[in-house]
């Protein structure tokens, strides 16, 4: 069936929930969904089936609101999903939990305060919040565990927790992106269990799930098959199954493939084991332990896996598969127990037993910037193949694993299943005895699944290669050996899995795994007993939500957002410290002083009247004298090696000439290698040659002639000692205030586009405006403290004295702070990925503050694009404010000008940060 | 330790930065525009200073004077009024306020000595303190000029004869330059090295490392010499071709002297990065933890300002720093032409102190490793 007519599901029932007609999306030059016509019927359980990247997830964001339409027309509670305000109104009837374990959710924020969080943004008074809070947690069990952070509970437990805040505002749409991926049979049972109940409360309500597991789809009313970014099927399970005359939804699916992927596909079949093979043991583990802090992630396990023998390890994420395996090759010492390979003791730097395993770990860690044949090369090399043989091994890698046509390319531009290939090519390429593989094939579609496991089979049967693999499919489970099943670091049992499934006299190996599960948690055998869940409409929440602004969402964020800075070491010793430390940093090191010059003489004279001339130089405050110089050699010399900064010839018959009133001339060298400081000595030096020239003319009674004709009074106002630190202090401030709040802010926003919880804000009702000003509150207020600190250490440490309005500085700095943040979110609206965030706020904020801001020079000194950016940044403008309340004794009414500047800077960043950033992605 | 792996692991390192455009362009942009820019951007220390007259004289010597202040040096100075003047100041619109006293012309031509006052505004220090000089210099100078029609004015008989060693012109160029090029020596090593390490960390290519027979060891070595020879060659290049052949610099001294210095310095900043790698969790955090390094270690060096203003704490501090080594280095040997009799007891520092970095961060990496993988 093409995916082009409208699916049978739309004309019988009531109005599709959903209607999609030519919807497309790409992502570059990459096509995620063409052209797809879809409709969803209403209260019933949809499904979407088929591997990853085939566009579920792109449907489910579409359908959400979470990400923007680019192509066709998609209306969703019968409205059009491209209009801003029919999303804005049916956002609180939608409830999206995204793809990734808890990815929407705040990791360092506990069970209570995530749904706590989604709770405020939908409007619930206190009371309300409470008691949907304490309704939700009892039906899905998470009610002891209300204090323990989002991040530390297991994947079945997140997955609860994502319910539960997606179903604080009593949702009419439930959609959820693969569930289940990754959580415990157990656990996903009774997640399973708990949307039949919350069904059952809410009939109305539609859900509409993804997933990659073909058996859990059985339960659906309603299955979408999806490839390739196109509608394979629709249908009820049983029509699809009937339809394709196959007894399982996978074999449907492989037969619902196109002929050209259909082609290399057989189904897999493990030739049984040769006779006498296994005997001698590859890897033995007696009492394996590993702690982390005091968590103990593997619990005494003990195995003993034969030579060609294909072990599998069954158990959900976080269970201590991944932990033991890594104990077992090496990369992590155990706490306790000990392992064998080969019968060699397993230890971090026996580089002889490294070499006799392969090993594959779950991302598929290749190098991405080498191409195929690099990578396959690089292994090579390192495990010591034969320089040799090498090209010859590499070429027969690229053909047994059928990769020679992509041998030049890199790896991240093939597809998913050609990528592991390379992952199990490069883990072979040294020919070992052992492969560890490390749940090789998540994220494969079954075909190459498939492929892949008949390799695997000719390798253990042919090759006689041990195989040690870890998976969460119960059908590649079925196609090992043996099997051991692991939950919470504990081997609940080791066995052929028929052996295992008849112990338990279950009906498959998944049946056979919850039953030891439930015996191993000791929970009573079915989580359906839950209550149904109640949950009434509050019509005040549902006005709340339709408000443009509402404080209380704003709050809210502020909220979540402070709390998850106070959890974050190393953001909040930044926010705090970093303002301090570099404070001191450039106070020091942005000196203009020039003091404890270093100098010499060479004294040709060395007369009462030479000496007096150097005594001169040396009983100033800036000068030290070496050593005299004894010719020009030395002078060379010293100031070569940077001993002496200044030298002072005096020539031979200095005193006679002056005595007799001859022109005679004292040489002095710099040092000019810095020419900063070479310009001040020649300014002291040039000083104090007058002043001594006025004494002598005066000593000799002819002071009238050398006296000036005038006298020019100079006074340094403001900072009479003309010290750096007065004039640096006051200046420093504002551009820490500048860069640490921009950069934080802008940060606080990129994060949450990286790390996928933007998507809370896509698809809540909250406005840009709540959204920018929530994250801006917490960094102001952070701000101001740091403010507070600087103005406290310029005072005390650096003695630097507040001479006019202290209020005014303040006031100013809380305005500047404000527009600093702004500036912040404007940056971010431009930025994906922190790091970028992170050097563009440093350079964007940095260079206008130091270069333009009239730090160093006034504003009025600059020309060209330097002085509109000085005259419009915010920093020139609390510059003149930090500097004339600081040394110039000003206060309000002295410093309107940049006041008012400051005042209107603020909302105008505000207002361009909010036309920036999207509510949807794009 | 194999020598083969660690060859073939630096290669690698360097195929793979070949890869990353946006490390290309930091390290192209890092040794030339910037090089350029900085050396040129802040040519002369008074530039455009602004500057007010209060002319309560109204003679021709003071039209003279309120003439003689022009762009380049000056802006076209304001004729302002008495009470002005402290406001204009308060408010930053003058850096300099010269206020001529009535009779000033007459007095003058009485040999009374009158007195004009300059008011500078000390919080904008460069130009305080340089305009201060500049100011006196020219109005004694119009002064004596008007003078000298009237009366003879003595010379003085003791001169002073003034030379720069190294740099006669004192040349702002020929130091921000070379010294640019000496900061972003440390910047692209720490940046090139941690990013490596933590982007093996992220694409999990690290404990995939782990399990072939290549020690820790081996792995740091090979990213310390790719990326340090990478950093090195890219610094031969900004001194020979933009410091030398576009700003027109001339260099005194040895040049392999100076690459030596560079190498032992590159060692000591790359297992800098190396450690910042593994105490770093992701590439935000190493960003945060780098700007706090960087520049404490830039700017207490000595390569914006001089060492010895700075209080003695701080540079009994520094002296644990490579930076602070290598910046004496390379002004001793780039500046002054000095010799390896010169600078050895920096070289011998930073060989110590890169030693000491090394085995500290390798140290770090091999218990890191364990929680990385």
């Amino acid at each position: 069936m093409s995916g082009k007519s409208p699916p049978p599901g739309a004309g019988e029932g009531p109005e599709p929930i959903a209607r999609l007609r030519g919807v497309g999306l790409r992502y570059g030059r990459t096509v995620a969904l063409d052209a797809v016509d879809l409709d969803i019927p209403a209260g019933t359980m949809t499904g979407l089936i088929g591997p990853d990247g085939v566009g579920k997830s792109s449907l489910l964001a579409l359908v959400s609101g979470a990400r923007a339409l680019q192509t066709g027309t998609l209306s969703v509670l019968g409205g059009d999903m491209a209009s801003i305000r029919h999303r804005h109104e049916v956002c609180p009837r939608i409830a999206y939990m995204p793809q990734g374990l808890g990815k929407n959710l705040y990791a360092t924020l506990s069970v209570f305060e995530n749904i706590d969080f989604f709770a405020r943004l939908f409007g619930h008074d206190r009371e309300e919040r409470l008691r949907r809070i304490d309704e939700l947690t009892e039906a899905t069990g998470l009610k002891p565990f209300l204090d323990r952070p989002a991040g530390k509970l297991s994947g079945g437990m997140k997955q609860k927790l994502g319910l539960c805040c997606a179903l604080i505002h009593d949702p009419d749409l439930l959609i959820l992106d693969e569930p289940t991926t990754g959580v415990d049979p157990l656990s996903r049972r009774q997640f399973w269990a708990l949307i039949d109940d919350i069904r059952r409360g809410r009939p109305g309500m539609t859900v509409v799930v993804a997933t990659a597991y073909m058996e859990e789809a059985e339960r659906f009313d309603w299955l979408v098959a999806l490839d390739a970014g196109a509608v394979l099927a629709t249908g009820t399970p049983e029509g699809i199954r009937e339809r394709t005359g196959t007894k399982t939804l996978e074999a449907a699916f492989i037969a619902l493939l196109p002929e050209e992927k259909r082609a290399a596909h057989s189904p897999v079949v493990m030739p049984p084991r040769p006779e006498g093979a296994g005997d001698a043991i590859a890897i033995e583990a007696r009492g394996l332990t590993r702690r982390f802090g005091d968590f103990t992630a593997v619990n005494d396990v003990s195995l003993s896996i034969t030579r060609g023998e294909i072990f599998g390890f069954l158990g959900s994420n976080g269970c201590g598969k991944t932990t033991t395996m890594k104990m077992l090759t090496g990369l992590l010492p155990p706490s306790e127990g000990e392992a064998w390979l080969f019968g060699h003791p397993v230890e971090a730097d026996d580089m002889a037993t490294r070499r006799r395993v392969g090993y594959m770990s779950q991302a598929f860690s290749l190098y991405t910037e080498l191409t195929v044949r690099q990578n396959l090369d690089l292994h090579a090399r390192l495990f010591r193949v034969p320089a040799a043989e090498t090209p010859a091994r590499v070429a027969e890698m690229l053909e047994r694993f059928d990769l020679a046509e992509f041998a030049d390319a890199l790896p991240d531009s093939l597809p998913l299943g050609h990528r592991q290939r390379l992952s199990l090519a490069v883990a072979m390429v040294h020919k070992p005895e052992m492969l560890i593989l490390d749940e090789p094939t998540s994220g494969v579609d079954p075909v190459a699944r498939d492929g892949f496991w008949r390799i695997l089979g000719e390798l253990s049967r042919r090759d006689g290669v041990t195989i040690f693999v870890s998976t969460h499919f119960m059908n590649e489970a079925e196609r090992c050996d043996r099997i051991s099943l692991m939950h919470a670091g504990t081997v609940l049992v080791t066995d052929t899995p028929e052996a295992i499934v008849e112990r338990r006299n279950a009906r498959d190996l998944e049946a056979a795994f919850i039953a030891y599960l439930e015996e191993a948690s000791g929970e009573e055998p079915a989580a359906g007993e839950v209550p149904a869940v109640p949950l009434q409409e509050t019509a005040g929440a549902t006005a709340a939500a339709q408000r443009r602004f509402d404080l209380r969402r704003l709050a809210s964020y502020a909220r979540r957002e402070r709390l998850e800075l106070r959890r974050d070491p190393v953001r909040l010793m930044l926010a705090v410290l970093g303002s301090v430390i570099l404070m001191f940093v450039m106070g020091y090191g942005i000196t203009l002083d020039v003091e404890d010059l270093t100098f010499a003489v060479l004294d040709r004279d060395d007369t009462t009247l030479s000496r007096d001339y150097a005594l001169n130089i040396s009983g100033s405050r800036y000068f030290i004298e070496k050593p005299p110089l004894a010719s020009h050699a030395d002078l060379d010399r010293r100031m070569r090696a940077g001993e002496i900064a200044l030298a002072v010839e005096i020539p031979p018959n200095f005193a006679r000439d002056v005595a007799r009133g001859k022109s005679v001339e004292v040489a002095v060298w710099i040092d000019g290698a810095m020419p900063q400081r070479a310009e001040t000595v020649k300014g002291y030096v040039e000083g104090m040659h007058g002043t001594w020239l006025l004494a002598k003319a005066r000593e000799m009674g002819r002071g009238a002639a050398a006296e000036p004709a005038i006298t020019i009074n100079t006074r340094y106002r403001y900072n009479p000692d003309v010290e750096s630190l007065v004039a640096m202090v006051p200046a420093v401030i504002p551009i820490l205030l500048l860069m640490i709040p921009a950069m934080l802010t802008a940060l606080s926003v990129v994060r949450e586009k990286e790390l996928g919880s933007i998507t809370n804000f896509y698809v809540t009702p909250t406005t840009r405006l709540e959204f920018l000003l929530g994250k801006q509150l917490p960094y102001v207020a952070l701000g101001f403290g740091s403010f507070l600190l600087l103005a406290f250490f310029a005072v005390t440490v650096f003695g630097v004295p507040v001479k006019g309005s202290f209020l005014a500085l303040a006031a100013g700095a809380l305005l500047y702070i404000g527009a600093a943040t702004a500036l912040g979110l404007l940056v971010s609206a431009f930025m994906k990925s922190q790091i970028a965030a992170i050097f563009g706020t440093a350079v964007i904020t940095m260079i206008p503050a130091v270069q333009f801001s009239g730090m160093i020079n006034p504003v009025s000194s600059l020309s060209g694009a330097g002085r509109v950016i000085g005259e419009v940044f915010p920093a020139s403008h609390f510059i003149l404010i930090a500097r004339g309340t600081f040394s110039k004794a000003l206060g309000f009414a002295d410093l309107a000008q940049p006041f008012l500047f400051l005042i209107l800077t603020v909302p105008v960043l505000l207002a361009l940060a909010a036309a920036a950033l999207t509510k949807q992605e794009r | 330790m194999r020598f083969a792996n660690v060859l073939h692991l630096g290669i690698k390192e360097l195929r793979s930065l070949a890869r990353d455009p946006i490390m290309l362009v930091l390290i192209v942009y890092a040794f030339s525009f910037s090089v350029y820019t900085a050396a040129t951007a802040m040519k002369e220390t008074l530039h455009r200073a602004p500057i007010a007259i209060v002319d309560e004289d109204n003679s021709p010597l003071a039209a003279r004077i309120a003439g003689a202040f022009y762009p380049p040096d000056f802006l076209p100075p304001e004729m302002i009024k008495p009470q002005e003047l402290d406001r204009r100041m308060d408010i930053g619109l003058d850096t300099f306020a010269l206020d001529i006293p009535p009779d000033f012309q007459r007095d003058l031509l009485a040999g009374k000595k009158p007195t004009i006052m300059l008011s500078v505004d000390a919080t904008r220090m460069t130009q305080a303190f340089t305009g201060n000089a500049v100011i006196q210099n020219i109005v004694t100078g119009e002064v004596n000029a008007f003078l000298k029609r009237y009366r003879d004015v003595p010379d003085t008989t003791v001169n002073l004869v003034t030379r720069a060693r190294f740099n006669p012109t004192l040349d702002n160029e020929r130091f921000l330059g070379v010294m640019h090029v000496i900061d972003n020596v440390t910047l692209l090593a720490i940046i090139l090295t941690g990013a490596a390490l933590i982007r093996e960390r992220e694409h999990g290519t690290i404990e995939h490392l782990l399990v072939m027979p290549v020690t820790p060891l081996e792995i740091m070595t090979s990213k310390v010499w790719a990326m340090g020879l990478v950093v090195l060659v890219a610094c031969y290049f900004a001194i020979l071709v933009i410091v030398q052949g576009i700003l027109r610099v001339p260099v005194e001294g040895s040049m392999p002297l100076f690459l030596l210095g560079t190498a032992l310095h590159l060692f000591a900043t790359t297992s800098l990065g190396i450690f910042l790698g593994t105490v770093a969790r992701s590439m935000p955090q190493f960003g945060l933890l780098m700007l706090l390094i960087l520049l404490p270690l830039q700017m207490l060096s000595g390569s914006t300002t001089p060492r010895e203003s700075m209080p003695e704490f701080v540079q009994m501090i520094m002296m644990g720093a490579p930076n602070t080594h290598f910046v004496i280095i390379a002004q001793a040997v780039l500046f002054r032409g000095a010799d390896g009799s010169v600078i050895w007891p920096q070289l011998l520092a930073l060989a110590a102190i890169g030693t000491a970095l090394f085995l500290f961060a390798l140290a770090r990496f091999r218990k890191a490793i364990v929680t990385m993988a």
